[in-house]
C-alpha cells in the first residue's frame, strides 16, 4: 500500500501568561510522527486535553503548527493554503447543529466548497450535490431543506455529505459520534463504513469510545498530556496493552456490560 | 408506591392543530429503587422528568388520570404547597451542570443557599458557621476532597464532571426521597461519567434514595439500573425489570436499542455492518396513528395501526401487538 499521509515531528505550543509579563509556553502536542495509508482508519484516543484535538487540528489545517511537517502523497502540505489542502483532507465535527449553517439550505452548504475549490459549471454542481447526497442516504430533495428542519442523524448525514462532496482522500472525524443516540450511531457507522469500501477514503478518527475503535479502526494511537504512548494495531493495543493508562481507557466503558461486576460503592469510600 | 403516573398525556399547540407529545405513560416507581427511562432524544423522556417536578410553561397542556408523589397529587398544587415539595422531597440533576449553576455567584454562596434553615439546629447566631460546615460536608460526600478551591471558584472555572458533582451535593442537602437524574454524563467522558454512576448509586445505597435516571444509551445504563421503561416518540413500549428486559425482551424496541448498544459492538466481527432501525423518529408534525414505531419497524403489520394496550407478562409490561418471544397459543 502506498503511503498517503505521513506526519513527521508535528507539535504545537501555546504561548500562556504568568504573572505580568512573563509568559510561558504549554505543549498542547510534543513532537508526534505517524504514516497512514489508502483506506486505512487511523483512531487516536486519550482523555480529555490529551493533545487529539490538536492534532486533528493540525492536520486539517485549522491550526497552524509550531514545528514539524505533513506529507501528503510526498508533497508537503503547507500551513495557510487551504485550497491545496481542502481537496484532500476534509473534517467532520462532533456537533451536527453547530457545524452547520442555520441560514443556508443543505444545497447552498453543499455548493460552497464546490464554488471555491473547483470550476464546475452550476449544472454540474447540482448534479454533484445530489448525488453525494444520495450517497449518503439522504435525497436530492433535501437540497433545499434548512438544517433545522432535519433530524440529528440526517445533519450528521448532510456534514458528512459536505465533507466528501469534495471527494477527499482523508476524513478526519472528530468525536463525530459521541452525541449521537445509539441507533443513529449505528446508522452513521454502517454508513462510514461503507464510504470507505466504495471510495477508498482513509479515516483518522477521534473517540473515547473503545467499543468504536475497535469496530472500525485498523490502527491506534493512544495520547496523554501530548505524547503518544502506545500505538500498534488495534488487535495487538486492545488484547495486549502496555501502559497503565492504555488499560484504564480500555476499561473504562468495556467493563460496562451486564455480564460485568456491579458497581463497587467501596472504591469511593477512602 | 413512591410515584405512580398513570395514563399522563401532554399535549401542546402546533401548527396543524394539538398534538399529544407525550401519549398516556404510566410510570410507577417503589421506594427505594433505580428507574431508567430510556428513549432517544426526542421521545418526551425529559418531559416526564418537567411534568413531576412542575417545570411546564402554560405551552404545555399536562392531563394524567394520576400523578401522585407519595399521597399528593401533584397537578393541583399551589405554588407555595409545591415548593415544600420540590427541591426538598423530590430533586433534580440535569445535563450540563455548568450551565444550571449561578455564573454570579460562587459554588459556595450557592450550596449555602440549597441549606434550609430548618436543616439546621443551632440558634441564629451559630448558623453561619453551622451552614458553612454543613457545605463543607455535602462536598465530602460527593467525594470532593479540596473543598476551599471548590468554594471560592465560579461555575466556569469547574470541570464538567466536579460541576455535576457540585450539582449532586445541592440535590442531596435535604436527603430526598426520589432523585431525578436527566441524563446526568452525556457529555462526560467515560472515565468521569463512571464516577458520577459510582457516586448516585453510593447514595441509593446507603440512604435508600429512590433515583429516576433518564438515559438514551441503554448500554451505559443497563449495569445500574433496577427496573427499566422504554419510551419512543412519547409511547411507553416496554417496562419491567431490567434483568428479564435484557434477557428476553418482548418489545422490537427494546430489542433494536439493545442491539446498537455499544457493549454489542465490541462483540461483533470489525467492520460488519451493525444491526439498527432504519429511518429517524418521527416530527411531531408527522407522527404516525397507533403504534407510533409502527414505519420503522420490522415486525409490523396492518394491526399496528391501533395502538396496542400495555399488557402484562411475567412481571414486565409490553405494548405490542406481536411479541417477540410469546407463542401465540400460551396468551
Amino acid at each position: 500500500m502506498s503511503i498517503l499521509l505521513e506526519v513527521k515531528d508535528l507539535a504545537k505550543s501555546y504561548p500562556q501568561r504568568v504573572g505580568f509579563f512573563r509568559t510561558r509556553l504549554f505543549h498542547a502536542l510534543n513532537p508526534t510522527s505517524f504514516i497512514l495509508e489508502k483506506a486505512r482508519t487511523l483512531a487516536i484516543m486519550g482523555a480529555n486535553g490529551s493533545g487529539k484535538s490538536t492534532l486533528a487540528a493540525l492536520i486539517s489545517g485549522a491550526a497552524t503548527p509550531s514545528s514539524g511537517e505533513i506529507f501528503f502523497a510526498g508533497e508537503r502540505l503547507i500551513a495557510g493554503d487551504y485550497q491545496q489542502r481542502a481537496k484532500h483532507i476534509r473534517m467532520v465535527f462532533q456537533d451536527a447543529d453547530a457545524s452547520l449553517n442555520p441560514h443556508l439550505t443543505i444545497g447552498k452548504q453543499l455548493e460552497e466548497p464546490l464554488l471555491f475549490n473547483t470550476s464546475l459549471n452550476s449544472n454540474q454542481r447540482r448534479e454533484r450535490i445530489i448525488a453525494t447526497l444520495q450517497q449518503v442516504g439522504l435525497l436530492g430533495e433535501h437540497m433545499v431543506f434548512y438544517p433545522q428542519m432535519m433530524s440529528t442523524g440526517q445533519k450528521q448525514r448532510a456534514s458528512i455529505a459536505r465533507a466528501i462532496i469534495l471527494k477527499p482522500d482523508i476524513l478526519v472525524a472528530d468525536e463525530a459520534l459521541a452525541t449521537l443516540d445509539s441507533s443513529v450511531r449505528a446508522q452513521i457507522i454502517n454508513l462510514l463504513l461503507d464510504l470507505q469500501s466504495k471510495l477508498g477514503i482513509a479515516y483518522i478518527f477521534i473517540s473515547q469510545s473503545p467499543e468504536i475503535v475497535k469496530h472500525m479502526a485498523d490502527e491506534v494511537l493512544i495520547m496523554q498530556d501530548g505524547d503518544v504512548i502506545e500505538r500498534g494495531t488495534v488487535a495487538d493495543v486492545f488484547t495486549n496493552p502496555q501502559q497503565d493508562y492504555t488499560q484504564k481507557l480500555l476499561r473504562s466503558e468495556l467493563s460496562n456490560n451486564p455480564t460485568g461486576s456491579t458497581v463497587d460503592t467501596a472504591s469511593l469510600e477512602k | 408506591m413512591l410515584l405512580d403516573i398513570r395514563n399522563l398525556t401532554i399535549s401542546t399547540e402546533t401548527a396543524n392543530g394539538k398534538v399529544n407529545v407525550l401519549d398516556k405513560v404510566n410510570l410507577q416507581i417503589s421506594e427505594g429503587e433505580i428507574h431508567t427511562l430510556v428513549g432517544e432524544s426526542g421521545s418526551g423522556k425529559s418531559l416526564i422528568a418537567r411534568a413531576i417536578m412542575g417545570f411546564l410553561s402554560n405551552r404545555w397542556h399536562v392531563q394524567a388520570d394520576r400523578l401522585w408523589f407519595e399521597d399528593t397529587d401533584l397537578l393541583n398544587l399551589t405554588p407555595k404547597q409545591r415548593r415544600e415539595i420540590i427541591g426538598v422531597d423530590i430533586a433534580m440533576i440535569f445535563q450540563d451542570a455548568k450551565s444550571y449553576l449561578d455564573p454570579n455567584l460562587t459554588i459556595g454562596e450557592q450550596l449555602k443557599q440549597a441549606v434550609l434553615n430548618q436543616d439546621l439546629s443551632g440558634s441564629f447566631w451559630q448558623r453561619r458557621k453551622e451552614r458553612q460546615q454543613k457545605v463543607v460536608s455535602l462536598l465530602h460526600r460527593v467525594g470532593i476532597k479540596e473543598h476551599d478551591a471548590i468554594l471560592n471558584s465560579y461555575s466556569y472555572e469547574l470541570s464538567e464532571g466536579a460541576a455535576q458533582k457540585v450539582m449532586i451535593a445541592s440535590a442531596i442537602a435535604h436527603r430526598p426521597k426520589l432523585l431525578i437524574a436527566d441524563e446526568p454524563t452525556s457529555t462526560m467522558e467515560p472515565a468521569t461519567r463512571q464516577q458520577i454512576y459510582r457516586l448516585l448509586a453510593q447514595f441509593h445505597a446507603r440512604y435508600g434514595m429512590s433515583i429516576l435516571m433518564i438515559s438514551q444509551d441503554l448500554g451505559a445504563i443497563m449495569q445500574q439500573t433496577e427496573r427499566l421503561t422504554m419510551i419512543y416518540s412519547g409511547q411507553v413500549m416496554e417496562n419491567g425489570s431490567a434483568e428479564q428486559l435484557l434477557r428476553a425482551p418482548q418489545h422490537p424496541y427494546t430489542e433494536a436499542l439493545l442491539d446498537t448498544s455499544l457493549y454489542r459492538h465490541a462483540k461483533m466481527q470489525p467492520r460488519s455492518h451493525l444491526p439498527t432501525l432504519a429511518g429517524a423518529e418521527p416530527t411531531l408534525q408527522h407522527l404516525p396513528v397507533g403504534c407510533r414505531l409502527g414505519p420503522r419497524c420490522s415486525y409490523a403489520r396492518p394491526a399496528c395501526v391501533k395502538t396496542p394496550a400495555l399488557q402484562k407478562y411475567r412481571g414486565t409490561q409490553y405494548a405490542c401487538h406481536f411479541p417477540l418471544r410469546i407463542e401465540e397459543d400460551e396468551s
